[in-house]
């Protein structure tokens, strides 16, 4: 049985996503004998050498043909199996994506696809790594639930209750390889049902992913300057949680949402699509990659690039709310 | 069953299918239907249907089609009809609006559809899933049978499948070619040749043989092979077969039949 605990959220945070998937991974092998894996040539990237070594059994390789590996992985659905199918997202969600409409969207067979070093896990090796467009195509093939937890503790739990439900699930991994903590202890994650992290006054955050560790870290410097944020964790992209986005709105008048992800499609496309029903008078910020490949780089430095590292986010955040302040004096 | 008496219904059953076939086409009207890829795969799916593909009760054991092949769709339909796995009523409602019967196969509530197909390319990669799987639950009865189109072979999907079947060693899978040497654009030499076809399956560690897909005790021959590899039957066809104005022509691909032109493929059928 897997511990939920403050030590392995530190284990987990300093492995990274690979270090959190092999736990989830020995987990789900204990939990069924018809959860599988399949990789293409990604078995020691992915976490799941642990599988390798432990069930050899359990795991395929596919070699570097994800489209193969897809159909497979429907073949193995449609006999009773739950395979839980690993890649960099990159190449989940473009190089094989009519199996991934095929097979997962339209047939509806429950396969789990891993979408690795999304947004700019693995940046510094160029465009071709880089994802910022999954959220946006995934979100739009029909049945297909998109979880895109922010920390390693959080990617075991989707991993898991991806497991318990009979549908297919996309899952984006982003963050560095050392993937900073935000959840510390154990708590209750239910796909579908965002997270209020914090609660606060003046700006109601709504991110998804990794960058949540940088709203964090902005909202610490934004309440030196004496302005409150609410920060929500939308781990589920896709059902949208509308009961929190119903609370939220009639709350706030500035919703600023963050992804590591384009600006087009993404959460805060898919949030604005939903209010634009409502007769609310809020304010939506969408902040995300702004329709670029940034240069290769650290993780940092393509955060910098995208204006979406702590500072930049404050900066915009404040920028904001000074417009805001002027048009409600006025 | 004796070897004639076998090879005899099978003849029946491909000029069944055949008929339907025609018929199917017509009563689509006016948005047509793939007759030329269907006509060309009667002998292929009468042979398999009559003779190999087992439907037991139990359905753990059943033997797999895989119909990669999807435009072939109103053949596979008339098939399961003829071997009472689906009601063969159903067959006038092919491509009608809400229909069961698609323009190509449709996973519902119907048995005898493994998977959904159109999207070519993708049916061996399945195969290969189901492969392993029934390894895994140390089902060795049943057969996978994959239904490929020559055209369809582009696809570098087949390519990669083909290589992890070989690999994975995975005997349980035969694939038939309906390698009627046509595609949508004209003729696979012209568009994308894939000759030398048995020497690519055999490069990837497949056994493979090429024989005249139309001759029933070839057929039901090359069927019977024991094979330690994955099996591949290249079945050399004729686009179209048994209707002598639809034979080889490109524009039959997906067509409408008039009136008189369809009495005229039921009498040329009727009369073979």
């Amino acid at each position: 049985m897997i511990d939920f605990n403050s030590k392995n959220a530190r284990v987990w945070s300093r492995l990274g996503p690979s270090g959190a998937i092999s736990d989830a991974a020995l987990e789900l092998c204990r939990l069924s004998d018809k959860n599988i894996f399949l990789t293409a040539d990604l078995s020691f990237f992915s976490g799941l050498d642990v599988v390798k070594n432990q069930h050899p059994d359990r795991l395929y390789n596919f070699g570097i043909a994800e489209q193969n590996m897809l159909g497979a992985a429907a073949g193995f659905a449609k006999e009773g199996f739950v395979p839980f199918v690993s890649t960099y997202a990159s190449f989940a969600c473009s190089r094989c994506l009519d199996q991934v409409r095929v097979n997962m969207s339209y047939m509806k067979f429950p396969i789990k696809l891993l979408g690795l070093t999304s947004g700019y896990g693995a940046g510094i090796l160029g465009a071709t790594h880089m994802c910022i467009e999954d959220l946006a195509i995934m979100r739009t093939l029909p049945n297909i639930v998109v979880l895109s937890p922010c920390d390693c503790f959080e990617i075991v739990k989707s991993i898991i209750s991806a497991s318990q439900i009979a549908t297919p699930v996309y899952i984006r991994l982003t963050g560095p390889i050392s993937t900073p903590i935000i959840n510390k202890n154990d708590y209750d994650f239910r796909i579908g049902k965002a997270i209020t992290l914090q609660k606060g006054q003046d700006v109601c955050f709504i991110a998804t992913g990794a960058i949540l560790n940088e709203v964090l870290a902005a909202s610490e410097i934004l309440i030196n300057a004496g302005i409150s944020s609410e920060i929500i964790n939308m781990h589920t992209v896709k059902p949208l949680d509308v009961e929190t986005l119903d609370d939220v709105t009639s709350r706030h008048k500035l919703v600023v949402t963050v992804e590591e992800h384009s600006v087009y499609g993404g959460l805060g496309s898919s949030i604005c699509e939903y209010i634009s029903s409502l007769k609310r008078n809020v304010k939506v910020e969408i902040l995300g990659i702004n329709d670029i490949f940034v240069k290769p780089g650290d993780y940092q430095y393509q955060l910098e690039q995208s204006l979406l590292d702590r500072n930049n986010i404050v900066k915009r955040v404040k920028k904001l709310l000074q417009i805001q302040n002027v048009k409600n004096y006025c | 069953m004796g070897d004639l008496e076998l090879i005899c219904k099978c003849q029946q059953m491909a000029k069944k299918i055949r008929l339907d076939v025609i018929n199917m086409t017509y009563e689509a009207y006016s948005t047509g239907a793939h007759i030329g890829g269907s006509l060309s795969l009667c002998e292929i799916l009468a042979v398999l249907y009559t003779k190999f593909i087992n439907f037991p009760g139990n359905l753990e054991y059943r033997d797999r089609l895989i119909f990669s092949k999807g435009h072939g769709a109103m053949a596979l339909y008339s098939a399961l009809a003829h071997k009472g796995i689906i009601d063969i009523n159903l067959l006038h409602t092919f491509k009608k609006n809400g229909s069961l019967l698609s323009a190509h196969p449709s996973l519902n509530e119907l048995p005898g559809i493994e998977f959904s197909s159109g999207s070519l390319g993708q049916g061996l990669s399945l195969a290969v899933g189901v492969g392993l799987a029934l390894r895994r639950k140390n089902n060795t009865k049943s057969k996978i049978y994959v239904i490929l189109g020559d055209g369809e072979c582009n696809e570098g999907s087949v390519m990669e499948s083909a290589l992890s079947a070989s690999h994975y060693l995975l005997d349980n899978i035969i694939v038939i070619i309906d390698a009627n040497s046509l595609q949508y654009d004209g003729a696979t030499k012209e568009i994308m040749n894939m000759e030398p076809f048995v020497d690519k399956w055999l490069s990837f560690g497949w056994d493979c043989v090429e024989i005249d897909g139309h001759n029933i005790s070839t057929l039901i021959n090359t069927l019977s092979i024991k094979h330690q590899k994955p099996l591949c039957i290249i079945a050399r066809t004729i686009k179209g077969k048994g209707v002598s104005f639809i034979e080889g022509c490109k524009q039959y691909h997906n067509s409408i039949l008039s009136e008189s032109l369809f009495k005229l493929a039921i009498m040329e059928v009727n009369n073979s």
